[in-house]
């Protein structure tokens, strides 16, 4: 198969790709990276990431890794398959990227944390530390208010058309709600609803399925 | 049309948007922001920026903010205009340039930054800095040094034989690690990062910005 996917199971960045291949209804190969063992750390999987980091992708000859570069690397290569994931306007795309970046920055930064936190940690038997969820609430409120009046306004955050720039927050948002956090969601309506929205779209259902497996 | 970015030229995001210009032959006008007194969280900044950040730009009726979106609007403008290309030119090619821009947004420039306010900007408002927070990004930052080591010792630029946005971005973040940060030793000390800093620093946009700081 041309296209492999190493990553993990319960990794974010992993389900930012897998929901992106099944988006563009793509046929692909996983490749199970045992992080327990170290395994993404060691050859043959560090050539792939020298970072040592889960996702990375192969399509015959091209390597890349970065969830986000790989999704636009699929995004703009099989823009002719299954649902477009970025406009073909110059302006509109960037309006795309500004929140492209703003998910990358500014809600990863806080929400990540809290995933961390409320459901890796007790996945792996650790205790959640209640100061750092309190901070981190705090920042992903104010984050949530700027989506809020973005999202009155605008039916997804890069415009009318679902694109990246949602895609990309579906892994955490999606654990979140297995979380108090999911109150911050719920708590502005738009927010909500736009949650609602992504969260219910079949390709990602197909991710929950698996994770679920 | 000549594009006004909103900013101050001694900031490193404003400094990759005006890098971006420069190199590009935009026409640009800087409209100063006063950071010192906070202009950037006023409500008629905020219209502008809601996170109250800079930078944003104004191309005629055209807005935009996050200097990362702004850098790969107007390196895809040019390029779609027949001008320089500094996304990368094949598919598989611009999936290299997007990789290394991903990977100073989340393993650069996050441990940069935090040194940086740690180190300069705490200080000069009157608070202790964190130096073991420091002394942990630093540990952090000398092995992501050294995957950029080996990558630069085998490739001219980060995506390959051509500079492209994936080295421009890195241009303000790196200054400041090297200057206020004053680490200057662990780019130096690397063979093949130090070639291509000097490279990319001594361009002449890059030259340009640092001029406009004055």
């Amino acid at each position: 198969m041309a296209i492999k996917l190493h990553g993990h199971p319960f990794s974010a960045a992993t389900h930012r790709v897998i929901a992106c291949l099944e988006e563009k209804g793509l046929q692909y190969e996983f490749l199970h990276i045992d992080l327990s063992t170290g395994q993404h750390k060691k050859e043959p999987f560090i050539s792939l990431n020298p970072f040592g980091q889960v996702p990375a992708l192969e399509d015959g000859d091209l390597k890349v890794f970065e969830s986000r570069a790989i999704t636009q690397y699929l995004a703009y290569t099989y823009a002719d398959k299954g649902t477009p994931l970025v406009p073909q306007d110059l302006k509109e795309t960037a309006i795309v990227y500004v929140w492209m970046e703003v998910e990358s920055q500014k809600f990863d930064a806080a929400a990540a944390k809290l995933s961390f936190e409320l459901v890796t940690k007790p996945m792996l038997g650790m205790i959640t530390d209640d100061s750092v969820v309190e901070e981190h609430q705090e920042k992903l409120g104010k984050v949530l208010d700027v989506y809020e009046s973005r999202l009155a306004g605008s039916k997804y955050l890069g415009g009318e058309a679902f694109s990246l720039a949602d895609l990309h927050h579906l892994p955490i948002v999606s654990y979140l709600f297995g979380t108090k956090t999911k109150a911050l969601f719920d708590a502005r309506p738009h927010v909500s609803r736009w949650c609602a929205d992504i969260l219910a779209r079949p390709a990602w259902q197909k991710v929950v399925e698996m994770m679920k497996h | 049309m000549v594009v006004k970015v909103y900013g101050a030229a001694y900031a490193a995001c404003p400094q990759r948007v005006l890098v971006c210009l420069v190199e590009l032959g935009f026409e640009y006008q800087l409209i100063p922001i006063d950071l010192h007194s906070g202009e950037q969280k006023n409500p008629a900044f905020l219209l502008r920026q809601p996170f109250g950040q800079v930078p944003a730009i104004e191309d005629g009726d055209f807005r935009l903010f996050e200097s990362r979106a702004i850098i790969r609007y107007y390196a895809a403008k040019c390029a779609s205009d027949g001008g320089t290309n500094l996304l990368g030119d094949t598919l598989e090619e611009r999936a290299i340039v997007d990789q290394w821009l991903e990977v100073e947004v989340n393993n650069y420039n996050s441990l940069i930054y935090t040194m940086v306010l740690q180190l300069v900007v705490l200080p000069r408002m009157g608070l202790v800095g964190d130096m073991e927070l420091v002394r942990d990004c630093k540990g952090k930052l000398e092995k992501v040094l050294d995957v950029y080591e080996e990558r630069l010792a085998s490739s001219k630029y980060l995506a390959g034989e051509r500079f492209t946005i994936a080295d421009l971005t890195h241009l303000p973040n790196t200054r400041f690690l090297m200057d206020e940060g004053k680490m200057e030793h662990l780019i130096k000390g690397r063979k093949s990062v130090y070639r291509w800093w000097m490279d990319i620093s001594s361009r002449p946009s890059w030259k340009k910005v640092m001029e406009l700081r004055n």
